[in-house]
C-alpha cells in the first residue's frame, strides 16, 4: 500500500524506450543499440574505473589554470627540492623550485594532446593501408604489406628518435614520429580483418546491387575494422604515452621548461636517490593513466569484439 | 530471348597446378517465365554456374547470355538491375552492423530510386515482414526473418531474373517451407524467372519445372520434372541420385511403419 514498486515517473518507460526489440526509426535503433553496449560495458567495473580515470584526467587537464596552485613553470630557487606536503606545495617542488603538482596537472594537458593526436592519425592510416591492401590485393597488397613490414622491422622507439632527430626536437615532431612508428599493427590487423571479410556472402551481395570498390571498402569494411580497432587503440594507449615519456625523458620530445611527464622524469633522475619524489610522482601518473587506458581497452574488446558477437 | 542461355561455359579456379576445373562444358538454357532447378551433389558445380553469371567468379569462358544481354568480364549496372541473387545462408548475407532499413535503402540508393522510404515498407510488406523489422539488426532476426530480408534486398531494384543459392539449407523445416511459398507467391505475382541450385530433390520437384543434373562440373542430364516424379531417367548417375533420394524416404516410410 505504499510507494513500494511505483516506478519514478518518466524513467522506465525512457529505459524500456532504450531497450526494445522493434526500434520505430534510424535513431532510435542506434540509440538502443548504442545503450545495450554502454549495459555491457558498465558491468565491467575494472573498465568503469578505467573510464573515470581518465574522465578525470580529461577534466583535469580542462581546468588546469584553475586547479594548479601555483604558475607551472615560476621558478624560485630558495625554495627548490622541498619534500612532499612541505609548505603548501602538496608534492614538494623540483630542481628550480616549480610546484610539481602544477606541473603534473599542466602536463596532463600535453599527454592528453599527444595521445589523441596520435590516436587520429596511426590507426585512420592504418586502417586505409590495411583495408585497401586487403580488398584490392594482388600487387597492392604486396606493396603496401611489404612497407607496412619495413616499419614493423624497427625497433619502435629507436625509429621514433631517428625521425624526431631528423625532423628535430619538439612536442608536434615526437606526435609525428610516434604516429609514424605506430600505424604498422594497425594495417596488419585492418588487413587481416579485411581478408576474412572481403569473401563474405554480404560483400557478394553488395557487389550484386553494382557497389564500387570505395563504397564497399568505406560503408561495409570499415565498420567492421573499426571495433578492434578502436580496441587496439586503446590498448596501444599506454604504450603511445611511454613512448612520448621516453622521447621526453631522452631529451627529444617536449622541450623544457615544459611540465612534460618524461621530460620531468628526466630531470628528477639527476636527484634521484635524495629525492626520489620528483621522478616518482610524474611516474605515478604515467603509470595510472596507462593502466586506466588498458582497463579501458580491455572492457571496450568485451563490448566491441565482432568475434564475441558484440554490437555496436 | 530473356531468360538464360549458357553455351560450353567453363569455370575454373587458380592456375596451373592448382587450377580447379569446377564446370566443364556445361550448357542449359532457362526460359523466361519458367524456374529450372539445379541438382547435384556437393562440389559438383551448381552454385560456381551461379557465381560465374553474377560476375562473382571471373575466370570462365564460354557464352552466356542473361535477361537479354550477352555477358563479358564486367557486368553491367542495368545487368544488376535486373539479375539478383539470393544467398544460401541467411547468417552470412546481411551485413552483421547493418540494420534492415540500412541494407534495402542502400540497394536502392544504388539503383537510382529517388522514393525510398515508400519503397522500403513496400518490400518489407512484399516478403511477409511488418514495418516493425523495419529498423531492426540482423541479429534481432531469426533464420527465416533474415531470409526474408536477403529475398526482399533481392527484390528491390525489381529484377526479371532471380538466381537462388539453395534459398533455403540453411533453414530449419517449417520455415524452409514458408520461404518456398513466399518464392512462388512472388514468381506468380511478379512474373520472375528462376534459376534455383539445389541438392534437396523435394524443393526442386516442388518449386521447378525443368531441372539439370550435375556431377563432377558436368551437366549430365536435362530433364522435366515430370519425368524426375516419375523416376524416367536416361542416366544411370541421374538414377542413382534419384534413387538414393527416394530410397532414404523409402527406408524412413518401412521404419515408421514398423
Amino acid at each position: 500500500m505504499t510507494a513500494v514498486g511505483i516506478p519514478e515517473p518518466g524513467k522506465p518507460g525512457w529505459r524500456q524506450w532504450l531497450l526494445t526489440d522493434t526500434p520505430t526509426s534510424r535513431r532510435h535503433a542506434r540509440a538502443a543499440s548504442l545503450y545495450q553496449s554502454w549495459l555491457t560495458l558498465k558491468s565491467n567495473k575494472l573498465a568503469m574505473i578505467g573510464l573515470g580515470i581518465l574522465v578525470f584526467l580529461a577534466l583535469v587537464a580542462l581546468f588546469a589554470p584553475i586547479l594548479s596552485p601555483y604558475d607551472p613553470f615560476a621558478q624560485d630557487l630558495g625554495n627548490r627540492l622541498q619534500p612532499l606536503g612541505a609548505d603548501g606545495h602538496l608534492l614538494g617542488t623540483d630542481s628550480l623550485g616549480r610546484d610539481i603538482l602544477s606541473r603534473l596537472i599542466h602536463g596532463s594537458r600535453i599527454t592528453l594532446y599527444i595521445v589523441s593526436l596520435v590516436a587520429l592519425i596511426a590507426p585512420i592510416a592504418g586502417l586505409i593501408v590495411g583495408t585497401v591492401a586487403g580488398y584490392v590485393g594482388g600487387w597492392s597488397d604486396t606493396v603496401l604489406m611489404r612497407i607496412t613490414d619495413i616499419f614493423l622491422a624497427f625497433p619502435r622507439l629507436v625509429l621514433a628518435l631517428a625521425f624526431v632527430a631528423a625532423l628535430g626536437a619538439g612536442i608536434e615532431n615526437a606526435v609525428l614520429a610516434i604516429a609514424l612508428t605506430a600505424w604498422p599493427p594497425y594495417a596488419r590487423i585492418a588487413r587481416a580483418e579485411t581478408l576474412s571479410i572481403r569473401k563474405s556472402d554480404y560483400i557478394s551481395a553488395v557487389k550484386l546491387q553494382g557497389a564500387g570498390p570505395l563504397r564497399i571498402i568505406t560503408k561495409h569494411i570499415w565498420p567492421l575494422c573499426i571495433s578492434s580497432l578502436i580496441v587496439r587503440v586503446t590498448l596501444d594507449m599506454a604504450g603511445i604515452i611511454l613512448a612520448a615519456a621516453g622521447l621526453g625523458f631522452l631529451g627529444l620530445g617536449a622541450q623544457p621548461p615544459s611540465p612534460e611527464w618524461g621530460a620531468m622524469i628526466s630531470e628528477g633522475r639527476k636527484f634521484i636517490l635524495d629525492h626520489w619524489w620528483i621522478a616518482t610522482m610524474p611516474g605515478l601518473a604515467i603509470f595510472t593513466v596507462s593502466l586506466a587506458f588498458n582497463l579501458l581497452g580491455d572492457g571496450l574488446r568485451d563490448v566491441l569484439d565482432p568475434k564475441d558477437g558484440g554490437e555496436l | 530471348m530473356s531468360g538464360i542461355a549458357i553455351k560450353n561455359l567453363n569455370v575454373w579456379f587458380s592456375e596451373g597446378r592448382d587450377r580447379v576445373d569446377a564446370v566443364k562444358n556445361a550448357t542449359l538454357a532457362v526460359q523466361q517465365g519458367s524456374s529450372f532447378g539445379l541438382v547435384g551433389e556437393s562440389g559438383s558445380g551448381k552454385s560456381t554456374i551461379l557465381r560465374a553469371l553474377t560476375g562473382l567468379v571471373p575466370t570462365w569462358d564460354g557464352h552466356m547470355e542473361a535477361a537479354g544481354e550477352t555477358l563479358g568480364k564486367k557486368r553491367s549496372a542495368s545487368f544488376h538491375k535486373k539479375v539478383q541473387m539470393v544467398f544460401q545462408d541467411p547468417y552470412a548475407s546481411l551485413h552483421p552492423r547493418h540494420s534492415v532499413d540500412q541494407v534495402l535503402s542502400e540497394t536502392l540508393g544504388l539503383h537510382g530510386y529517388k522514393d525510398i522510404e515508400a519503397r522500403v515498407s513496400k518490400l518489407l510488406n512484399d516478403v511477409g515482414l511488418g514495418p516493425s523489422f523495419r529498423f531492426r539488426y540482423p541479429h534481432q532476426l531469426s533464420g527465416g526473418q533474415r531470409q526474408r530480408v536477403a529475398i526482399a534486398r533481392a527484390l528491390a531494384p525489381e529484377p526479371v531474373l532471380l538466381l537462388l543459392d539453395e534459398p533455403t539449407s540453411a533453414l530449419d523445416v517449417s520455415v524452409q517451407a514458408e520461404i518456398l511459398n513466399l518464392l512462388t507467391d512472388l514468381r506468380t505475382e511478379r512474373n520472375l524467372t528462376y534459376l534455383m541450385v539445389s541438392h534437396d530433390l523435394a524443393v526442386v520437384s516442388h518449386m521447378c519445372e525443368r531441372i539439370a543434373v550435375m556431377q563432377n562440373g558436368e551437366v549430365v542430364e536435362l530433364m522435366t520434372v515430370q519425368d524426375m516424379r516419375a523416376a524416367k531417367p536416361k542416366q544411370s548417375y541421374t538414377r542413382h541420385l534419384l534413387e538414393s533420394a527416394l530410397g532414404y524416404k523409402r527406408q524412413e516410410f518401412r521404419e515408421a511403419g514398423d
